[in-house]
């Protein structure tokens, strides 16, 4: 229908992820974040009740489910922005609970938010630089020495540049990121998270806000970063998106997983159906408000 | 035909923006007329909230005008619209959570509030899950369940003219389809409705009309179907993840 | 009308070392406020502290005069590390309420009468500079010329603040074009956007309230060094008359805050000449010359009121990164 793009070329999808059936909870092959009995409270309210969650290493997981199920809050505890009332939990085999964010944020697992948080106060450069690990002008005592870290400088920056190009930023990169467009800013924050060479990248809805033309080059940067070697988690509404780029889905609802699969069987799932996709996922309105007679005749 | 129709509003070449010379809007045109469900789709950065805005009298306009019913309204206040018979839906923060859902609605006919009970009998026959849960606080819905608080609230003056900023933004896939089968409801209703979305596809496929706003401007125009199906519409705003 | 005595006065402000220590207090709050954006309204109890540190030291432990000011750095940066590990986990507005408190505590506690002997309570303390004079490398004699006549003391007093002063700009001006500093920017803004990206942002915000705090505390060493300490000098009054000259600077800059104390105390002092001579000459209607001294701080804080509304960025300041402004 359209010009061929490359994103038509339907992505090589990775399987073999689980041991055993699907099912919520489900062994994975290779777990590079295991979550046990993970839960928290608001006031009487369940956010989150997880009784087993095992991410894959090196495939793209979306985490999916009704607003309200908990998905950022899950993302909050396991990237160490909130507390959990119980639970354990290991990335790489190193236990995370009780690590403040900012370790987590060290020790390779990095996130995003559902809110940008660009530094709009900063240029796109000096948001990059921000990003990078172990400058050491970033200490107090050695940051007034100059010829200390001049050279770690100019690294960190020639880094900068190359991502801020393969994001093509490249030429706002002395504009202050305030005055950047909502999905510039998105691609911004996911630049800048690449610059601690992160093992994991957790997404929380990248794609919001993003208008659908922008989104095929925002999906292709994250199919790079699985080429590249790293594992991605991310949150999503959009349901085209999941089943174009991700290997395996989680779905929760109620603080609950209810659901895990690769992404056709998932969909299928009657309870998913029902909580969150809705029975007129692939029909057209058009036809279900009665505006239109028939699919194909126009009005 | 649809053509002899009454205007109901009409924007005319409107020049608008919020910080000192810099113009979200660039001489953008915009008909409705009377019954028709209108859509305004475009890429972030093109003015389609804006365009609401200016019309409810929210956003500073710089040059052309606002007519509604034949009558210029550029610049009057929104109370002074209400009045006139125009509710709005605003995407964020449109309920007040710590009032009940039956505050929620009073709230809507503040101006009139002896037409309380006809505007309730409306809002609870086109949404019956309202009428069961009129004492439950507001801030305890969800956000499919708000977004239903706020399009009642703005329909209980039985308003002529329905403007909703992006009613879909921030739901799951099913509430996302509740809320546009609502909207087509609302329209059915006779209310004429226009419509900002990011979620193009949905939006083209129950509306009437559509407009296409790119960097301020009217950029493409034309029937719901002929804009979904238009190459070049697919092309630059509705990606053809789409199908 | 005197106008010479006014005008005299007024050029005075511009090299006194009251003004100097002035400036040291606004570079301190200008890195609380200005780069991390902490409200901090008890700058006033960082200058005590600097200044009763050194006294106390010298008159109490004997102290010679570097160790004094070394002590006068201890002691802000306790103070600094006291206050902040309870409040810079809160919110922008509580920590506000809680620097008052401070401040007034740390001012209560001095002029309390239970360690008369070492502070000196309401006398406040006297006679502490004779170390510091004694390495006054100037001879006897005037120095100076027109309205800026020093004796020796005063001179040595005079260079030794300026030069501490361009120290310390220099050292702070560093630190904040540094990566340091551009950590201290991002928290500003945003402070879960900064631990995402790993940085401990507890650390840097405590960092920046004792660098500032030293900074203060020296201001408050420089400010008792020609005369004499009193817990009254210490009052909120104080914080505020620095916030003033932060804010009319330009916060978020090093040179900022040292233009906006010249210029608040140059026009303090005209003030200060001008109100009373105008109320004695009769122009003030039946205002006294003491009710017409007081006015300037009626105006000072129409002043303050005046730059938030219509220039909070300050004469040097951009716009661009005001943290306090609603759009």
């Amino acid at each position: 229908m359209s010009a061929s793009k490359p994103l038509k070329k339907a992505p090589q999808k990775t399987t073999g992820l689980h041991v055993g059936d699907a099912a919520p909870g489900v062994k994975k092959v290779d777990p590079i974040l295991v979550a046990d009995h993970v839960s928290r409270k608001f006031g009487g309210l369940v956010a989150v009740d997880v009784e087993h969650l095992e991410i894959p290493r090196g495939a793209i997981t979306a985490l999916i489910g009704p607003n309200g199920a908990g998905k950022t809050t899950l993302f909050n505890l396991l990237t160490g922005f909130d507390k959990p009332d119980s639970g354990t939990w290991s990335f790489s085999g190193e236990n995370l609970a009780g690590v403040p964010a900012h370790k987590v944020a060290s020790m390779g697992q990095v996130r995003t938010f559902q809110l940008t948080k660009a530094l709009g106060l900063l240029t796109v450069l000096e948001n990059m630089k921000l990003g990078a690990k172990d400058q050491t002008g970033e200490s107090l005592f050695q940051s007034i020495f100059p010829f200390l870290w001049r050279k770690q400088e100019a690294e960190i920056e020639e880094k900068a540049l190359e991502i801020l190009e393969r994001f093509k930023l490249l030429k706002l990169k002395d504009d202050f990121a305030a005055s950047l467009s909502g999905g510039q800013r998105k691609l911004l924050e996911m630049a800048r998270a690449l610059m601690s060479n992160p093992t994991l990248v957790m997404l929380d809805e990248p794609m919001a806000g993003v208008n659908p033309a922008l989104t095929e080059s925002l999906l292709e940067h994250i199919l790079d970063l699985k080429t590249q070697g790293m594992t991605v988690l991310f949150v999503e509404h959009d349901m085209h998106m999941v089943r174009h780029i991700a290997d395996w889905v989680v779905v929760m609802a109620e603080g609950r997983i209810i659901a895990e699969g690769p992404p056709e069987a998932v969909m299928k799932d009657e309870a998913v159906v029902d909580a969150y996709l809705g029975s007129h996922q692939d029909v057209d309105l058009g036809v279900v408000t009665g505006r239109i007679t028939l699919p194909k005749e126009k009005k | 035909m649809a053509d002899e129709k009454n205007v109901v509003v009409n924007v005319d070449n409107l020049v608008a923006g919020y910080l000192p010379g810099v113009n979200i809007l660039n001489g953008c045109n915009l008909i409705a007329r009377e019954g028709e469900l209108i859509g305004i789709i475009g890429p972030n950065g093109a003015g389609k909230s804006t365009l609401l805005k200016a019309i409810f009298g929210q956003s500073k306009v710089r040059e052309g005008a606002v007519y509604l019913n034949g009558e210029n309204i550029t610049g009057l206040k929104a109370d002074k619209l209400v009045e006139r018979g125009v509710g709005y839906v605003p995407q964020n923060n449109n309920v007040f959570p710590s009032l009940t859902i039956e505050e929620n609605l009073q709230m809507g006919v503040y101006q009139k509030p002896d037409k309380y009970d006809e505007g309730l009998e409306l809002v609870t026959s086109l949404f019956s899950e309202l009428g069961a849960r009129l004492k439950q606080r507001a801030g305890s819905l969800s956000g499919g369940e708000r977004q239903m608080v706020a399009m009642g609230r703005a329909l209980m003056m039985n308003p002529s003219v329905l403007l909703l900023d992006e009613p879909s933004a921030g739901l799951s896939p099913v509430r996302q389809d509740e809320a546009f089968l609502r909207v087509s409801d609302i329209n059915k209703a006779g209310v004429t409705t226009i419509m900002v979305e990011q979620n193009a596809r949905r939006c083209l496929q129950i509306c009437d009309r559509g407009y296409v706003l790119d960097q301020g401007k009217d950029a493409v125009t034309g029937s719901g179907r002929d804009l979904l199906n238009d190459p070049k519409v697919i092309e630059l705003y509705l990606g053809s993840l789409g199908a | 009308m005197d106008f010479v005595s006014i005008l005299n006065n007024t050029a005075q402000a511009l090299f006194s070392p009251v003004t100097i220590a002035f400036a040291m207090a606004a570079l301190g709050l200008a890195i609380h406020f200005g780069f991390v954006g902490l409200l901090n309204f008890g700058i006033a109890g960082f200058m005590a502290v600097g200044a009763y540190g050194y006294a106390i030291s010298t008159l109490t432990f004997g102290f010679p005069w570097w160790a004094a000011f070394l002590a006068a750095m201890a002691a802000s940066a306790v103070f600094a590390v006291i206050l902040g590990i309870p409040t810079l986990q809160l919110r922008g507005d509580y920590l506000a309420i809680v620097t008052i408190a401070a401040a007034e505590i740390v001012r209560l506690l001095l002029l309390s009468t239970t360690w008369i002997e070492t502070t000196g309570s309401a006398d406040g303390l006297v006679a502490y500079a004779n170390d510091f004079r004694s390495i006054n490398p100037f001879p006897d004699g005037v120095y100076g010329f027109g309205p800026w006549t020093y004796t020796a003391n005063q001179f040595w007093v005079l260079i030794f603040a300026l030069i501490i002063l361009a120290v310390s700009a220099f050292l702070l001006w560093r630190l904040v074009k540094s990566p340091w500093g551009r950590v201290i920017k991002g928290i500003r803004e945003d402070e879960d956007a900064v631990r995402a990206l790993g940085k401990n942002v507890f650390a840097y915000k405590m960092q920046a309230l004792i660098v500032g705090g030293i900074v203060a505390g020296l201001g408050g060493a420089l400010y008792v060094m020609p005369s004499s300490a009193n817990p009254m000098l210490f009052a909120t009054s104080l914080t505020f008359f620095v916030w003033t000259a932060l804010l009319l600077g330009g916060a978020a800059t090093v040179f900022g805050p040292l233009l906006g104390a010249v210029i608040f105390w140059v026009l303090q002092a005209f003030l200060g000449s001008l109100l009373p001579a105008m109320a004695q000459a009769g122009l003030l209607g039946a205002l006294s010359s003491a009710q017409a001294g007081a006015l300037r701080f009626v105006l000072v804080g129409i002043l303050l009121v005046v730059i938030v509304i219509v220039r909070p960025q300050g004469i040097v300041g951009d716009k661009r990164e005001l943290t306090f402004v609603r759009k």
